[in-house]
């Protein structure tokens, strides 16, 4: 983890050559566009960009050039093509407002788009209303930091905010996403770190990711998206503090976990969501730390999973903790607080002394007949659960926390 | 005399059980009435209906004039004292007079009983700690307080002490020459003989007969009341 | 009307039977908040109290009430007053009382310990609640004569709304579980007011689980404000109508 930082970090202390000349494009100047400015300068030089608006019909940055906005700068594509494309690696693009590429289905363009390159820094730009907003493909190195990403919001016609193709140890860091499809989109992108990132009211997914392994995700908000945050065939990774929040609505998950193997959930907060994890086909992942506060359900495991731990997990004010579709095995719960538990502690170690079920009858009722689900908390309901928890005949029997703790972890 | 309530037709059925049948009968100003009979013969359903808590199935009550029918005004001309006063457990004396007080929107202007009784004293006391006898005695105060034109006692003097009837009676002569209607119901004949100025007997819900006291004994030739009733009832031809 | 409510209500604010619920109140709703620091687990536990001890006290006391104040209804009706004024009066009267009772039991304790939308809701709630059922005690009271089967039918409402009712539903719905039931089970729901309480503590307890429901007809009945305003009002009409008839019965009654 710390090793990835230091690498990505010193790969971009670059040492600038002397002879670097600074190029300064402003309205009404004779350098009065960036692709001028790009035509003239030399590897090395920077160009600064004075306040205004600028067209920008696909400029081209082929040459190492350190690239900053003053002011706040406009490039505007005016709907008929990709604001930047950068092809060139040593690339720093800083302080830019960046907006209106074509939307279309025959090619993804995007805001920024980056190339088969490496050792590039976006930091400081707002992009506004992009078909995709930054697009890296194939590249290696970049930093992608502290940008504000918003799209257009069209559900019809809509692409991913920040999206990552077939990339390597990227770093994205603070960047706001909201309105695009999926607000960070990865696909073939390894050992990524991904922190402090806020994604919200996205179309689809604030994260959606596939193939992309040994990736850390630590300290993200993905709040109230569309469809939650989906990660599928991926080996590897580590959720670290991250917070996921108000992903509401039927098949909309806090994460859900498909075929995900190896994989660290630590010290997630899970708040609000219709469901806070579900996990399907998914082995040896370790959760722990976790808070789960007030979800529909704090997770559903299904019965395809296998060998995963939960553990030292707080479990608060959900109205279901655990379903599932079958029956699970090998799956572990150790250590974990649990606000329905009704069990005592009479040796006074801090551990209930009979285990907690997590999974409800009722729970198990509203899995086949989800009609029921107008019955919850009703006297009926709560009588049948405390009948079945007292004599479990149809919950399943080994799903059980041996050692729930009668006070929640502090953290 | 003036006639103040007029009974027309009267007819009440609880369930089978056939109460008041066609029951015609009026009241004057200035006298007491005893309405006399045997158990469930329709005395205190004839009272009620008078009262308004008896829904008549059919016939009409007229109050100086006026239907009673789904009407209220006319009770604040009525003093009522029930068999058994039944008033709420922590409510205070002085409370249920207050409470009447507003409900009527008149004040206390006949506190004769009230004094009778020392009533006054007791005004912190809750129902609740009441004795029958006192309850009575806060019926019987509250039914004359308001110096209504009608006075409507039913069993007056069941439960109260000899001393605290006499006063009863005497208010209720006091009040019978002030020109007030006085409807008495009673077991006791003694007392009827005392106060009354007519009889109404009713029998299996009509009226057997309704007499001056007078006429009564002089029909029979009798002087007491209970001797005369005996009389006349065991005669088939009334 | 309210001169008889402001004395019903001096008479019941001294009875004991009203203290000792004010107190179980208070006693439970303290326990709950001093014995756990999770605000939103003590409601939780507070609703499934007083989803079952509300209805009961309101209905059996009201009733009781009803009864044991018979002969004063009776001088009440030989005083210058209207019947409608008269039960009104005493409606006023015996829920002001008991809404006290619960507002001084439940809802300070609740403002102090856990004031939230939730916290509010399970106030307004509970009121309603109360209301609806002194209502249904009204409505018992007039129709039976004898205070024996007045309370026993209260008693009898009370078990058929807390359980009975629910149970018959989750019968229904597993019988029928291949059937769409939704507008059957909001109209279900609008049948008994102890549901339409649980609804409304439902959408704010739970609306992250409701919004997991796939039907159309859900989504919209608990996402938008729709599931709160149709509970809002089936509660008022549940606290109406039965008055309403109690009225109706009580103008006509031979007293």
């Amino acid at each position: 983890m710390r090793s990835l930082i230091v690498k990505i970090g010193l790969l971009f202390i670059m040492p600038l050559p002397a002879w670097a000349n600074t190029i300064i494009v402003a309205p009404g100047t004779n350098v009065a566009t960036i692709k001028l400015a790009v035509t003239i300068a030399r590897n090395g030089d920077t160009i600064r960009v004075k306040k205004g608006t600028y067209i920008s019909l696909n400029t081209l940055i082929d040459k190492e050039l350190t690239i900053l906005g003053e002011g706040r700068p406009v490039l505007d594509a005016r709907f008929q093509e990709e604001v930047l494309t950068i092809t060139s690696g040593h690339v720093k693009l800083d302080g830019f407002v960046i907006k209106n590429s074509k939307t279309g289905s025959m090619r993804d363009f995007a805001g920024i788009r980056l190339s088969n390159v490496e050792f590039v820094t976006i930091s400081n730009n707002t992009l506004i209303n992009n078909f995709f907003g930054i697009y890296l493909s194939n590249c290696k190195h970049i930093r992608v930091v502290n940008n504000h990403v918003t799209g257009s919001n069209n559900i019809e016609n809509s692409g991913n905010g920040i999206h990552l193709w077939k990339c390597k140890e990227i770093l994205l860091n603070g960047n706001y996403v909201t309105r695009h499809r999926d607000g960070i989109y990865f696909e073939f992108a390894k050992k990524c770190l991904i922190e402090n990132n806020f994604s919200e009211k996205n179309i689809r997914y604030g994260l959606h990711f596939m193939f992309s392994d040994d990736d850390t995700y630590r300290h993200n908000t993905f709040k109230n998206n569309g469809s939650g945050v989906s990660v599928m065939y991926t080996r590897r990774i580590a959720m670290l503090d991250n917070t996921f929040i108000e992903n509401w609505g039927s098949s909309i998950y806090g994460v859900l976990l498909k075929e995900i193997t190896d994989a660290r959930i630590e010290g997630n907060h899970f708040i609000r969501n219709t469901t806070g994890i579900y996990m399907e086909n998914s082995d040896r992942i370790t959760v722990t730390h976790n808070d789960f506060i007030s979800n529909g359900w704090a997770m559903r495991v299904l019965a395809s999973c296998n060998k995963d731990h939960f553990t030292q997990n707080n479990y608060k004010g959900n109205s279901f903790d655990v379903t599932t579709n079958g029956t699970l095995k090998e799956i572990y719960f150790n250590d974990n607080y649990w606000d329905k538990y009704e069990g005592y502690d009479l040796n006074r170690d801090g551990t209930g002394d009979i285990p907690y079920r997590p999974i409800s009858l009722y729970a198990q009722i509203i899995e086949q007949n989800p009609q029921s689900v107008m019955l919850m908390r009703s006297f009926i309901v709560n009588l049948i659960d405390k009948v079945e928890r007292a004599i479990p005949s149809i919950t399943p029997e080994s799903v059980k926390d041996n050692k729930p703790k009668m006070k929640p972890w502090k953290r | 005399m003036e006639k103040i309530i007029a009974v027309d037709g009267l007819k009440k059925s609880f369930g089978r059980l056939e109460v008041l049948k066609n029951v015609s009968c009026d009241f004057a100003r200035g006298g007491v009435v005893s309405i006399l009979g045997p158990n469930a013969s329709g005395k205190t359903t004839l009272i009620k209906s008078i009262l308004g808590m008896v829904i008549p199935d059919s016939g009409n009550i007229l109050f100086k004039g006026n239907s009673i029918l789904n009407t209220f005004d006319y009770k604040k001309h009525i003093g009522y004292m029930p068999q058994i006063g039944h008033y709420p457990d922590n409510m205070k004396i002085g409370q249920l007079f207050k409470m009447v007080m507003d409900i009527r929107e008149q004040d206390a202007v006949d506190t004769d009983l009230l004094k009778a009784y020392q009533l006054e004293s007791m005004y912190q006391k809750t129902m609740r700690t009441l004795s029958g006898g006192t309850l009575q005695k806060v019926s019987a105060a509250l039914a004359f307080m308001f110096d209504p034109d009608v006075l409507i006692l039913d069993e007056p003097s069941a439960g109260l002490d000899p001393l605290a009837a006499e006063a009863l009676k005497e208010k209720i002569l006091e009040e019978k020459s002030k020109g007030k209607l006085v409807l008495v119901t009673s077991h006791i004949l003694s007392e009827a003989d005392e106060i009354s100025d007519q009889i109404l007997y009713l029998f299996e819900g009509q009226i057997k007969f309704y007499k001056t006291l007078a006429d009564l004994k002089q029909e029979t030739g009798e002087q007491k009341l209970s001797r005369a009733l005996t009389k006349i009832l065991s005669t088939p031809s009334c | 009307m309210l001169k008889i409510a402001k004395y019903i209500i001096l008479d019941i604010v001294r009875s004991k039977v009203l203290l000792a619920y004010t107190l179980l109140l208070l006693a439970i709703s303290l326990t709950i908040f001093m014995s756990d620091a999770d605000v939103t687990k003590g409601l939780v536990s507070i609703t499934t109290v007083i989803l079952i001890i509300v209805p009961l006290v309101s209905i059996v006391y009201a009733t009781t009430y009803y009864f044991n104040a018979a002969e004063f209804t009776e001088m009440l009706v030989s005083q210058p007053i209207s019947r409608r004024a008269i039960l009104l009066g005493k409606f006023i009267g015996i829920s002001s009382s008991i809404l006290l009772a619960f507002i001084i039991g439940v809802c300070i304790p609740v403002a102090l310990f856990a004031f939230s939308l939730t916290g509010i809701t399970l106030m307004v709630s509970g009121c309603l609640l109360t209301l609806s059922f002194i209502s249904l005690a009204f409505l018992t009271s007039t129709i039976t004569r004898d205070k024996a089967k007045g309370i026993g039918l209260a008693l009898m409402l009370w078990f058929y709304f807390s359980i009975i009712f629910d149970g018959l539903v989750l019968l229904f719905l597993t019988l029928f579980a291949d059937y769409p039931l939704e507008k059957v089970m909001i109209v279900l729901t609008a049948l008994n007011p102890i549901d339409l309480a649980r609804i409304l503590i439902l959408l704010q307890l739970d609306i992250s689980a409701l919004m997991g429901y796939t039907g159309a007809l859900y989504q919209q009945f608990f996402g938008s404000g729709i599931g709160i305003v149709f509970s809002l009002l089936m509660q008022l009409v549940w606290t109406l109508v039965p008055l309403l008839f109690a009225l109706k019965i009580f103008k006509k009654k031979d007293l």
